[in-house]
């Protein structure tokens, strides 16, 4: 698995990330620069972390969206190779057109910043294949912009083709209320491309991968990839 | 040629700002809000030939990066 890590101006969760993906897969990710032009030879994953790109102007992952490697994100997205976006990258994915949707200002209006559980809805993706059908994990999300809307038509698309990676739930598996921080439509956190080779999530499974900061329930996707 | 674009939420699409902005409205006392809904406004120095070039310019500008089709809609004033 060679993994490569975009870097926007305003990232701020790329060492989090490099540091997951080699805890995987044994190899520092290739750290690129978001006006580079070209992926290095034999990436197999792309990752765009979290942060501020841009400083949220005109709209989360907006400008992000339009740079200029991000040409050579979507020619390896449409060869079938593996694209992770979180939080901000989440955003960028749905504003580059990698993903569908957009990801509005939280329904509360209020910036959250803590741990969530999840519900993993499939296991047979590359990203999810060291987790459980339907396991809960507890992971972080720490964002103001996370409410994921498409029109009815898109979701019943994205519900029909079985493309909502994880959902928001409580430490039971319970949908809805308190349970969903931000108001996303059917309690969406995540979701996959078409062709389940893209994935963009809002929380941060990248900042729980050791015991010291309380849970390794992210470690599994990591580790999913490191064996895709 | 100047030119201004306005950038607006599309009927339907939740606008939680503008909800907080209308209820601060309520809460000062200003009679008469029934809604209100938050947009964005775009003043624009553009070097073209005619209004349609123009136009067409700003219209690629919206399509390309202003607006979020999803879920704004924009128009433009020239």
């Amino acid at each position: 698995m060679k993994a490569a890590v975009i870097v926007f101006p305003g990232s701020n969760r790329e060492g989090d990330m490099a540091r997951a993906l080699r805890q995987a897969t044994g190899v520092k990710p290739a750290m690129l620069w978001h006006d580079d032009h070209e992926l290095p030879a034999g990436v197999d994953l792309v990752v765009l972390p979290g942060g501020f790109s841009h400083g949220d102007y005109l709209r989360c992952g907006a400008i992000a969206g339009r740079a200029a490697i991000m040409d050579a994100v979507r020619a390896h997205a449409a060869r079938g190779g593996l694209v992770l976006g979180v939080c901000n990258g989440f955003q960028i994915l749905c504003e580059s057109g990698l993903l569908p949707g957009v990801l509005m200002r939280n329904a509360n209006l209020r910036f959250v910043c803590r741990t969530q559980h999840l519900r993993v809805e499939r296991n047979d993706a590359a990203f999810t294949s060291h987790y459980a059908k339907g396991q809960i994990i507890e992971v972080a999300i720490a964002h103001g912009e996370g409410n994921y809307e498409d029109d009815d038509e898109g979701i019943a698309r994205l519900e029909g083709e079985g493309l909502v990676a994880f959902r928001y739930c409580d430490a039971l598996g319970r949908l809805g209320g308190d349970a969903n921080p931000n108001g996303s439509r059917n309690d969406i956190a995540g979701i996959y491309s078409a062709r389940r080779n893209v994935l963009g999530l809002m929380p941060h499974p990248e900042n729980l991968i050791d015991p010291l900061v309380g849970g390794i329930d992210g470690r599994a996707l990591f580790e999913s990839l490191a064996a895709a | 040629m100047k030119a201004r674009i306005i950038v607006t939420l599309k009927s339907g699409v939740l606008d939680p700002q503008g909800k907080a902005i209308e209820h601060a409205l309520a809460a000062l006392g200003v009679p008469g809000v029934a809604s209100l809904r938050q947009g964005k406004v775009f003043d624009v120095e553009i070097a073209a030939a005619d209004k349609d070039s123009a136009r067409a310019s700003l219209t690629s500008a919206c399509e390309k990066l202003l607006a979020n089709t999803v879920i704004e809609n924009y128009a433009i004033e020239l």
